[in-house]
């Protein structure tokens, strides 16, 4: 079956310093796949870079297809039917991303003048019809509003509905829920992942916390400095993570309940993009690290089916962790 | 138990708050009779979202802010008036540190030179002494001499934080204020930096104020937790029982919205509605408007904080003790 995207060595450059050192990710219609790491590993870029959205000076190669038809450096006519239409993506921040002085129903119906061959009052109908959707209440007069008479859950409910304008068939959802409260973080969740279901959307859903992407993803790539490192089916990578630095980051989130234990801390910070050690990037900050791991950098390997790990240790990271449940 | 270090007893701020220009100012509760004990050594978390209250209580704890109505009482001593002798005396002993490290140091300062500002404002020890005392903070937070001759620039953000954790630590306080510590860091950073709060609190025998909006780290390095929501506690009691068993809807919300690896979203409680206005307070049980089980007597009277048995308290008319808890 031909994936809904594929991404195949994706490498980007600032200015010559390589941020994104070969991305390999594959993505199913339907599906929901998570993307974690720590800031500056790169989550953001590989999506900015797929859709074509970093400046002009950042240097991409690598390959992306959507439905098999190759969509890196594709001309920008091209382009324009996939962002918004294919493929939608949202923010962190949601306010930012809406104009301040236009009402909703302006900034909707630009998105669907953009997207949908409608017109007159079957586009403002359809306006309606999705601010519903997001579970905007008396959508109808609120159309007329302005960004600011919004909360900031409702302006992210707002910034949903443009996406789905298009019919996308894949959102990207970048950091969605990291600018707001617990339980409004909990009703956006609920939201996307009931739009999803109805709508057989595919989702990515990047985040830096892990209870955020386990709860909301079928699979989970985490990323380390640029690359992915380990990827798996959720309940297998939170039960059993094989890479060291995905053990890392587990065992550094302190629990909600049962004993507390002192927690995991991985020692040292990410490297800087411009001084990348040579071989594994983690090797600096690794608990197994062995004269293999600096020679050079290892590759995604298959362990399992659906799961790979980068990592010439990770029999060995495996068997550690087998022997700590034991104990 | 140790005696208190600090005592609040029913504090108040208010703010007026005008909508538009011509708009009438109106009273914003930022936080509404609060009172609280921090024992010697202990560490009191402090939760709730956005608008809560949680920073005000902190700011006016440490005295940056007198409240309008209460007292703070520290050592057993009421805070003494801003400005005095005695109030820098008292300030020496209390320290804060915040979000957001690059905001509170100087860029262009090498960071050496401010860890040791706060010994030469209250002029403690010889020049000498300062500076062996800054190398010693230094290593206290797990850093070199070498990276205190760094500008924050030059720092990472876990470094940045550390460098801000010394330089409270520079006058050997007895009671620092955290305010969202760790929420601006990396998770594996977060996790060095809680770490090292531990140790040092243990080491130095601190007392905490720990506010924050993340339950997991808060559990993890408080003792008593509470939780606040519109300017007034609703939940209070020891960290490990209140998120096992939370008893007030508002925080039944709280604990169960918060996403765990290995547990889907299965019987997750969604509140309806967002967070209320702090201009427009909800009469009675602020709470009331998103609360699933509010009854009609919510809607009028304002639920007092009450003992609900073992050291639990609760601001709630539907928890009322012993018969609730058997019955859930």
């Amino acid at each position: 079956m031909t994936p809904l995207v594929s991404i195949e060595d994706l490498r980007v450059a600032f200015n010559g310093v390589p941020v994104l050192r070969g991305v390999d990710i594959a993505l199913q219609k339907g599906e929901a796949v998570g993307l974690v790491g720590e800031s500056g590993s790169g989550k953001s870029v590989t999506w900015l870079a797929a859709l074509g959205l970093l400046p002009r000076h950042a240097q991409v190669s690598g390959s992306v297809r959507l439905d098999g038809r190759p969509i890196l450096g594709a001309p920008a006519a091209e382009l324009d039917q996939v962002r918004g239409g294919r493929i939608a993506m949202i923010f962190q921040d949601p306010a930012s991303a809406l104009n301040p002085v236009l009402t909703i129903r302006r900034q909707l119906c630009e998105a669907l003048a953009l997207h949908r061959d409608l017109q007159g009052n079957a586009v403002k109908a359809e306006a309606r019809r999705l601010l519903d959707l997001v579970g905007i209440p008396d959508a109808g007069r609120r159309l007329e509003a302005y960004p600011h008479e919004f909360s900031g859950g409702q302006v992210q409910r707002i910034m949903i509905a443009m996406a789905l304008a298009g019919n996308p068939d894949l959102l990207i959802a970048d950091e969605p829920t990291t600018a707001l409260d617990a339980t409004i973080q909990a009703q956006i969740l609920e939201l996307l992942s009931t739009v999803r279901r109805e709508l057989g959307m595919a989702m990515v859903l990047i985040s830096h916390d892990l209870g955020v992407v386990a709860e909301n993803c079928d699979r989970v790539a985490v990323m380390y400095a640029g690359r992915i490192v380990e990827q798996a089916p959720s309940n297998q990578l939170f039960a059993d993570p094989v890479h060291p630095y995905a053990q890392g980051l587990i065992g550094a989130l302190p629990p909600l309940d049962g004993p507390r234990r002192r927690l995991t801390a991985i020692p040292g910070t990410v490297p800087d993009p411009a001084h990348m050690p040579g071989g594994c990037a983690f090797a600096p900050r690794c608990a197994l690290v062995a004269d293999a791991c600096g020679l050079a950098a290892p590759t995604l390997a298959p362990i399992a089916d659906d799961r790979s790990v980068a990592c010439v240790r990770a029999e060995v990271s495996r068997r550690a962790l087998l022997g700590i449940a034991a104990e | 138990m140790s005696p208190p270090l600090v005592e609040v007893s029913a504090i108040s701020r208010t703010y007026a708050m005008r909508s538009g220009m011509f708009g009438r100012a109106a009273a914003v509760h930022a936080v509404d009779g609060v009172s609280l004990t921090i024992a010697k050594g202990q560490t009191l978390g402090l939760v709730g979202e956005s608008g809560s209250g949680k920073s005000t209580t902190g700011r006016i704890v440490l005295g940056l802010e007198p409240p309008d109505s209460g007292e703070v009482r520290f050592d057993g001593k009421p805070m003494a008036a801003p400005g005095t002798t005695a109030w820098r005396a008292q300030r020496a002993r209390m320290q804060m540190i915040f979000q957001d490290p690059l905001g509170a140091l100087d860029r262009r300062l090498p960071v050496a030179t401010q860890i040791r500002e706060p010994l030469d404002i209250h002029g403690l020890g010889t020049p000498a002494a300062r500076d062996e005392r800054v190398r010693e903070l230094l290593r206290a937070v797990e850093l070199t001499p070498a990276h205190g001759a760094r500008y924050p620039g030059a720092l990472s953000g876990g470094q940045r934080q550390r460098i801000v954790l010394a330089r409270a630590l520079a006058t050997k306080p007895d009671f620092l204020v955290c305010d969202e510590p760790v929420s601006a860091l990396d998770v594996s950073i977060q996790a060095q930096v809680v770490n090292l709060l531990c140790d040092l609190q243990a080491q130095l025998s601190l007392t905490l104020l720990f506010i924050s909006h993340d339950l997991r780290v808060v559990r993890q390095i408080s003792n008593v937790v509470a939780v606040m929501y519109l300017g007034r506690i609703v939940e209070i009691g020891s960290a490990d029982d209140l998120f096992a068993r939370p008893e007030h809807p508002y925080t039944q919300a709280l604990v169960s919205a918060s996403p765990a690896p290995g547990r889907r979203s299965a019987g997750r409680i969604l509140l309806s509605g967002d967070p209320p206005n702090p201009a427009a307070r909800p009469t009675g049980c602020a709470f009331h408007p998103r609360c699933p089980r509010a009854i009609a007597r919510c809607a009028r009277e304002v639920p007092a904080l009450s003992a609900v048995g073992g050291d639990r308290q609760v601001a709630c008319h539907l928890v009322t003790g012993a018969a609730t808890r058997d019955a859930a």
